[in-house]
């Protein structure tokens, strides 16, 4: 029996689920890694996910193609994004409110568009989602192949976005100006760099990519819209922040680290749904996010700035 | 881009903090009619019948203030809470953790005349719903786990927990099959005060609450400690208030309030615990908050407001064709624009123009 549970791990099929449940966590982590660190906080992930679900989805649905499909999600959600910066950067309004403000509009515009578009379907439509891309020569490593190199192009996007954050963050002289409008706004401002618009374009972007992530879920790890599908998965993503000490590396490995628990819980879910009932496998993600954050918390580190408002000629 | 800085008044007019919800609230109604207009319907239409859905009948208005009832609770919830800058987005999971109080003692463990058995459901649902929070606040204070992020995913765990019980040990073995609860005894059901309508006593109790809790926060030294521990917490201490006991009461009346919501759901409205007690009203609890000013009595008032879009939403879909998660845009439409009117409250805008 516990030769069962063990075994798990040495499945391929596991691994590849695993990189495939870590992809919107990526996507959503990294986006709200880009908000807090320029000093916003962004509660608008969780509606901003589920309208970027929706609006790639019903893109593709209507007759787009699948990477015009992500576009359109991640425009919609750079909207909702500038929207968040509108309320919290430029009028400094309370950005726990804001959030849920935004979470609020964002989900009920999406499942009132849904409805408006499809107003009765009881079994959701579907659509033709990406296809897996076997990667020459590396597809035909036993195991490893099969686990890692077996996915659709969606999901290496998630993976090369990581790259390409780290690099924005830490090579780039807008990644500095975005790290300085979280850590010190003041000290950005005497150089002469706007440190509303930073933060406005870090909140944009952040905000993109949640929407993308929220886009992966209904076009690349499923192909149907569902009410509700989210179910969590940005405020997991906002803890996993934390755990990550908004660093872009640390969150590909917290999402990574996540998903692989939670593609465990699923098989271990088979084995043993006879004894443990299923709704305690399903709350493990939501305690294992709680307990990250108290394991994180001895060296937890808030950017300074983080949730207050940077007015101009104001001195804090 | 246009430039502008926020300056902040002088002196702040008491009666523009009474005008700004009822403009939020018609700029809110204003920008859904583009939605209304996406839908291919006439927008003045639908908010008559939206108005006639939730106001026209005596049954549509029993039908209004008993779905306000559990959301003047959970505005209230928020209300407190957010007083203190405390963030607790946990209602709909103290909801849920009430009504699980009264499933356990409320279907036959306990059983009390009718005098002493009501008012001992909303006890035992306020003080699961404020234990619920309980721990969050302690991890809040010795480990600085962020409430914001625990309390939305104690949601999630609660509702799950919920579905276990009902699925598993607590459900009704007379309900053929559908997951629900044994249903609350004779003595604990909260009676009808408007004949032949789903109106119950909770919508007293409610009222009762919001007038209770605003005599606490403004003639208790509570109040006061409350308000200062909000305004500034580090001061507050520093001033020797005793900060983490106050942060505890504020967790306790939230959670509790959230929790009563449960008690008048399950007692009331349906007579026993279902997986879908509530259509969101922890969430919405925040915006009947906001649109209130935090004023617990304000929380009345935006709760039946709140409680009309809702209501009259689910008649308007029927008869206009309009998905009926308009009620969901109008609500979230009204908090944003509530939080532009307390921005514009304490401060003007000054246009510089371009300075570049």
């Amino acid at each position: 029996m516990i030769f069962d549970f063990i075994e798990i791990l040495f499945t391929a099929g596991f691994w590849a689920a695993t990189i495939r449940i870590a992809c919107p966590l990526i996507f959503a982590t990294l986006g709200e890694v880009i908000c807090e660190r320029s000093g916003v906080l962004n509660l608008g992930i969780e509606g901003i996910m589920s309208l970027g679900a929706m609006v790639g989805w019903m893109s593709v649905y209507l007759g787009a193609d699948l990477y015009s499909g992500v576009l359109l999600a991640a425009i919609i959600g750079a909207l909702f994004g500038f929207l968040h910066a509108i309320f919290t950067v430029y009028l400094g309004a309370s950005q726990h409110v804001t959030g849920i403000g935004i979470t609020m509009l964002a989900s009920s515009i999406g499942f009132f568009s849904f409805r408006l578009i499809l107003p009765s379907s009881t079994t959701p439509p579907k659509i033709i989602p990406f296809e897996k891309i076997n990667i020459p020569y590396l597809s035909d490593i036993p195991f490893i192949g099969e686990a890692l190199f077996q996915h659709t192009p969606f999901t290496y996007i998630a993976f090369i976005s990581v790259i390409i954050i780290f690099w924005l963050l830490n090579s780039t002289p807008f990644g500095l100006s975005i790290k300085m409008a979280g850590e010190n706004p003041m000290a950005l401002e005497a150089q002469g760099i706007d440190v509303l618009l930073v933060r406005t374009v870090s909140v944009i972007i952040g905000s993109a990519l949640m929407a993308v992530g929220g886009a992966y879920l209904t076009m690349s790890a499923f192909d149907a819209f569902y009410f509700g599908m989210i179910n969590g998965r940005g405020w997991i993503a906002i803890a996993l922040v934390i755990f990550a000490a908004w660093k872009p590396e640390r969150a590909l490995l917290g999402a990574i680290l996540f998903a692989g628990l939670d593609a465990y819980q699923v098989r271990a879910q088979q084995l043993a749904g006879a004894f443990i009932p299923y709704q305690f496998f399903l709350m493990l993600p939501f305690i294992l996010s709680i307990v990250a954050m108290i394991v994180a918390s001895k060296r937890t580190r808030y950017p300074k700035a983080l949730l207050i408002p940077f007015r101009r000629g104001e001195r804090h | 881009m246009i430039n502008f800085r926020l300056e902040e008044r002088e002196n702040k007019s008491f009666w523009m903090n009474v005008i700004a919800p009822f403009i939020a609230i018609f700029i809110a109604l204003l920008i859904s009619c583009f939605l209304i207009l996406l839908a291919g319907v006439s927008p003045l239409e639908s908010y008559k019948e939206l108005l006639i859905g939730s106001f026209g009948s005596r049954n549509a208005i029993a039908e209004t203030l008993s779905r306000a009832t559990p959301l003047i609770l959970t505005g209230l919830a928020a209300s407190i809470a957010f007083k203190a800058k405390f963030w607790n987005i946990g209602a709909e999971g103290q909801l849920y953790a009430g009504a699980l109080a009264v499933t356990f003692f409320g279907t036959g463990l306990i059983e009390l005349p009718t005098i002493l058995m009501i008012p001992f459901l909303f006890l035992v649902g306020a003080v699961a719903g404020g234990l619920l929070l309980l721990p969050l606040v302690l991890l809040k204070n010795y480990y600085k786990v962020d409430e914001v992020v625990t309390t939305l995913l104690t949601n999630f765990i609660v509702i799950l927990l919920v579905s276990y019980l009902l699925e598993g040990p607590w459900k009704d073995p007379m309900s053929l099959g559908w997951p629900q609860g044994a249903s609350v005894i004779d003595q604990g059901v909260l009676p009808q005060i408007v004949a032949r309508t789903r109106l119950h006593l909770g919508f007293i109790f409610s009222i009762f609450f919001a007038v209770l809790i605003w005599i606490l926060l403004s003639r208790h030294i509570v109040g006061y400690q409350i308000k200062a521990v909000g305004f500034n917490p580090s001061a507050a201490s520093h001033s020797g208030l005793p900060v983490l006991k106050t942060i505890l009461i504020v967790a306790l009346l939230s959670g509790g309030m959230a929790g009563m919501a449960g008690v008048t759901e399950t007692a009331g409205l349906k007579g026993y615990l279902t997986l879908d007690l509530s259509p969101g009203f922890g969430y919405a609890g925040i915006a009947v908050a906001m649109l209130a000013g935090l004023h617990p009595l304000g929380v009345i008032a935006s709760g039946i407001f709140l409680a009309s879009i809702y209501v009259g939403a689910d008649a308007m879909s029927r008869s206009m064709n309009v998905p009926s998660y308009l009620a969901d845009v109008i609500v979230a439409i009204t908090v944003l624009c509530v939080l532009v009117s307390l921005v514009l409250i304490q401060f003007k805008v000054k246009l510089l123009g371009s300075s570049k």
